[in-house]
């Protein structure tokens, strides 16, 4: 082994090292690959057979004529290591390019990999006397040289399957379809494995981190929309269960891959679909405003439904009553600030927060006012009433509690920061963040028994249930937290930071973020489970209702998604960004846009 | 309301009266009743009521089984309780690991699995849990199980190359546990009123084919790649534990357990042994001559869990 000199190693996995080396036995620099195995397994069985795998790989490679398949220069074992000397790929793995990526690949560029792995799929399969069966293939075992052409190495794979007691398979978990699992080696399961690998470029999902043969879990479209449906097609043939409903063959799989190249003329596909916009009483799929209703500025906040009526806050600074029916005005009241937040109802009257410093009181039915509450800054936050109290944040950095008889605060706790996320009240504590990114919890005398402390400011309005309060941060993250002690139980990442705040139906959490996406994840595991982007960012709160999710988006669109699979049902177009949330009473969603206008809509 | 009302915005001191309204109903119902009651009586009756502090009794089994040379099963347990003014906690660490058969290393793999797990959960919580002045730790709980899967899972790469585990593990804090899961060891939730939850989804093929409707329960049984797993500690480059947090069962229990326990076993016969054993321990040694009267194929592990309070 004196002829090469080491120079760096490029590659480790299940069977050895990759080292890149010079030839030294040319003038000119050769690079070469060396694969070294090195065997601490005492048992001399386990060894030999380590060995003959090693002999039986070089033997196949060396015979082996195809662009895609690397020349084989040499075999070689020395004591307990085993060494093959193969050409060099200057390039990279498909692994590595799947890790580098935040971006999806160019449907063009992923049919032309597929449509070359096809090729020499096919030659392997053609080989005599016996056909090779790769058993392999997965992003790591797949190079992309710098003529961007691919190269497949790595055929390492001949270990049976030992069946009875407990083991792992051999083949890769994710990549293997089931019948590899039962010992068998075809061209089919060579097939599969090519789906299942073209799977994770088109999705960026790494299978092996999911459950084996749940490809119905993850739809490619749902996950990447802008893949042509006739591509979809191919890769949901190459991953049938039963063998025999996939490709006979790599060559009929290819063929199949060139007629989508011509179909769809390998045009990269636009974003996001398209949706029409301006006109607001019709749109996308025929949603139509039951009816609409003009304010004099932008609502940013959500309304409110009780009783027929419906309660808007505006930033024209009044709080609007209209009929829930038709949209009629009943009456309008006054504040001397914007009303950023959402009305609530107790006993007859209105609560609404405003950012002339007050909490205003109104009779529901005339609008006339009942009391009003001042703190020391503006009140972006939204009451919420529970024992008796309004609980509300204000932008002086306290939490208030006031009497809903008696308009006085029976107690207000300092939050150190101006507080302009909603509280969340439970039969135990009140939960609120503040602008310096705490989450409070607050027991029913006002003493503070927990603060979690996030990055950035946490302006989203915290929902709890009996296993963990949910809450989102501008430092990019949704939270679960333990009720009782604060401590975090998990994080999800978002894409950036967010204001919207968390819904939760049954076991799942739904948030909304700056990086323009709606996203739904388990409660309990903080998998996610779907992602819808809009065009746009995402700082309204998503509205759970029946079996739908509406959420507004700064794209000025109110999306329906279906709640188990964020499928969009429909959208419907706003002229204006939609900040606040909807409400939904009778099978009819309410909500306000910065357009001025509220909206009353079919669900 | 009005009660409520008082109990929330009551000064701290009133506060000591509400809490001993359950005592006060029960000296009540001593006295109206005719007959003086028992000395087990008035224990079920206070126990109905309250058990302060709250904590964890466990019990465990650990058995070969009839048909294995060797037992390649593996657990750890452990409980505290922390009570003062500043918190009550009652804190659980329960691992069930079941060594690969037919691997090298089976064993050895399921005693380190263990072992890294237990060691990194208290390295990581010691402090937030027993420090002088606790804070709660950076990291999610769910981050830290996972963390420790994957720290056992290169310690076996590592130090018994080839061998293979499945490791089930539970946090239990308050009435809330964090479960890390991989393989097809198991934790269930029993309930008092009957109900059995298997809180985990074997990592198996054979299960796999099952919840593809591909195979039947009963052929599952006798599948003869049975206890071929997709997903174990030590095997493979990428590891991804489940890992979800869910209430403790109350009132009922936590049971962990390999499948030398519920191959051989209904959740029925599981649950009518469970609650008619006189505590846990003995719950266990029950599950255990069950599973070896079953025939006893595999080695038997079992955790089981009840919070009282
Ligand atoms: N001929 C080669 N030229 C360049 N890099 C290589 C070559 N062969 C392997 N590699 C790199 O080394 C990694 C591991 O090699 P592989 O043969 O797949 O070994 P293992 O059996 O450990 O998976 C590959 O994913 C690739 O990045
Ligand atoms: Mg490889």
């Amino acid at each position: 082994m004196d002829r090469y000199q080491i120079q760096e190693v490029i590659g480790s996995g299940g069977m050895g090292t990759v080292y890149r080396a010079r030839d030294t036995h040319f003038q000119a620099v050769r690079l070469v690959a060396i694969k070294e195995m090195i065997s601490n397994i005492a048992d001399p069985l386990v060894r030999k057979n380590i060995d003959q795998i090693y002999e039986r790989e070089s033997n196949i490679l060396a015979a082996l004529r195809h662009q895609s398949i690397p020349r084989i220069y040499d075999y070689h074992t020395q004591n307990d290591r085993a060494y093959l000397v193969m050409e060099y790929v200057n390039g990279r793995d498909m692994d590595d390019l799947l890790t580098a990526t935040t971006t999806f690949f160019p449907e063009e560029q992923i049919l032309n990999w597929a449509v070359e792995l096809c090729d020499v799929l096919e030659y392997l399969h053609n080989h005599k006397p016996e056909p090779i069966i790769f058993r392999d293939m997965k992003p790591s075992n797949i190079m992309i040289n710098q003529q961007n052409h691919v190269v497949l190495v790595d055929f390492g794979i001949a270990k049976v399957f030992e069946s009875g007691s407990k083991n792992t398979m051999v083949g890769t978990q994710g990549y293997s379809p089931p019948d590899q699992y039962r010992g068998e080696a075809t061209p089919a399961v060579d097939v599969y494995a090519l789906g299942a690998s073209l799977h994770h470029l088109l999705t960026l999902r790494d299978p092996r981190l999911e459950a084996p043969f749940s490809w119905a879990d993850r739809p490619i479209k749902q996950i990447n929309p802008n893949v042509s449906d006739e591509l979809v097609a191919v890769v949901e043939k190459a991953l049938q269960y039963s063998a025999d409903d996939r490709f006979k063959s790599a060559a009929e799989m290819k063929d199949a891959l060139l007629s989508v190249a011509r179909r769809t003329g390998t045009l990269i596909h636009s974003g996001m679909m398209s949706l029409p916009t301006g006109s607001s009483s019709t749109t996308s799929r025929g949603v139509k405003a039951l009816w609409i209703f003009e304010c004099e500025d932008e609502i940013r906040g959500t309304p409110l439904y009780y009783g027929g009526g419906l309660f808007v806050g505006c930033y024209d600074n009044n709080l609007y009553a209209l009929d829930a029916s038709n949209g009629e005005f009943k009456w309008k009241y006054a504040t001397d600030g914007g009303l950023p937040g959402r009305p609530a109802f107790f006993d007859g009257n209105v609560f609404v927060g405003s950012e002339d410093q007050r909490l205003h009181v109104v009779s529901a039915r005339t609008g006339s006012v009942v009391w009003t509450y001042f703190s020391d800054g503006p009140m972006r936050s939204s009451p919420r009433i529970a024992e008796g109290h309004a609980f509300i944040g204000s932008d002086d950095g306290y939490l208030h509690a006031v009497n809903v008889s008696t308009g006085r605060a029976s107690w207000k706790t300092e939050a150190a920061a101006a507080i302009r996320s909603t509280p969340c009240v439970t039969s135990d504590y009140v939960y609120v963040g503040n602008e310096a990114g705490e989450l409070l919890c607050v027991d029913f005398r006002g003493n503070v028994k927990w603060r979690f402390k996030s990055k950035r400011a946490i302006s989203s309005s915290p929902i709890a249930t009996p296993e963990a309060v949910f809450v989102g941060s501008l430092e990019g993250t949704l939270f679960a937290l333990d009720p009782q002690s604060g401590w975090t139980l998990w994080r999800f990442r978002l894409g950036k930071g967010t204001v919207s705040s968390p819904a939760v139906s049954g076991k799942m959490v739904f948030i909304g973020a700056s990086d323009n996406v709606i996203y739904a994840v388990d409660a309990a595991s903080a998998k996610e489970l779907w992602r819808f982007t809009t065009e746009h960012q995402v700082s309204a709160t998503p509205m759970v209702y029946k079996d739908s999710i509406y959420c507004g988006s700064v794209d000025g669109h109110l999306y329906c998604l279906e709640m188990k699979t964020g499928r969009l049902k429909w959208a419907f177009a706003t002229e204006g960004p939609i900040t606040g949330s909807a409400v939904a009473n009778e099978d009819i969603i309410y909500f306000g846009s910065t357009d001025k206008k509220v909206y009353a809509l079919l669900a | 309301m009005g009660n409520f009302f008082k109990r929330l915005f009551a000064k701290p001191d009133n506060q000591r009266k509400e809490i001993t309204v359950p005592r006060a109903a029960l000296v009540q119902a001593s006295e109206a009743s005719t007959a003086p009651l028992d000395e087990n009586q008035i224990e079920g009756l206070t126990r109905a009521h309250r058990i302060e502090p709250p904590q964890l009794v466990v019990g465990m089994g650990r058995n070969q089984g009839r048909q294995r040379d060797n037992n390649e099963d593996a657990l750890f347990a452990h409980t505290a309780t922390i009570s003062t003014s500043s918190a009550t906690l009652p804190l659980g660490i329960f691992i069930v690991a079941d060594g690969m058969g037919g691997h090298e290393n089976g064993h050895i793999a399921s005693d380190i699995a263990v072992r890294a797990m237990s060691n990194y959960l208290f390295k990581n919580l010691h402090a937030s849990l027993f420090g002088v002045h606790p804070e709660p730790p950076q990291e999610s709980l769910q981050e830290i199980m996972r963390q420790g899967v994957l720290r056992a899972h290169e310690e076996i790469l590592r130090a018994a190359p080839g061998g293979g585990t499945t490791l089930t593990a539970a946090l239990v804090l308050n009435s809330q546990m964090t479960v890390a899961h991989v393989g097809d060891s198991r934790a269930y939730s029993i309930f008092l009123d009957g109900r059995v939850q298997t809180l985990t989804r074997d990592h198996s093929i054979v299960k796999r084919f099952q919840e593809l409707g591909q195979i039947t329960a009963e052929e599952a049984t006798v599948h003869p790649q049975k206890s071929m797993l997709y997903r174990a500690l030590g095997q493979g480059d990428s590891l991804e534990p489940d890992v979800f947090t869910a209430q403790l069962p109350q009132p009922g229990y936590l049971l962990i357990c390999s499948d030398g326990l519920w191959g051989v076993m209904t959740e029925d016969e599981l649950f009518d042994i469970v609650v008619s054993a006189p505590n846990p321990q003995m719950a266990c040694q029950s599950l255990v001559d069950a599973a070896n009267d079953a025939g006893g194929p595999d080695n038997i592990t079992a955790i089981l869990v009840r919070l009282v309070e």
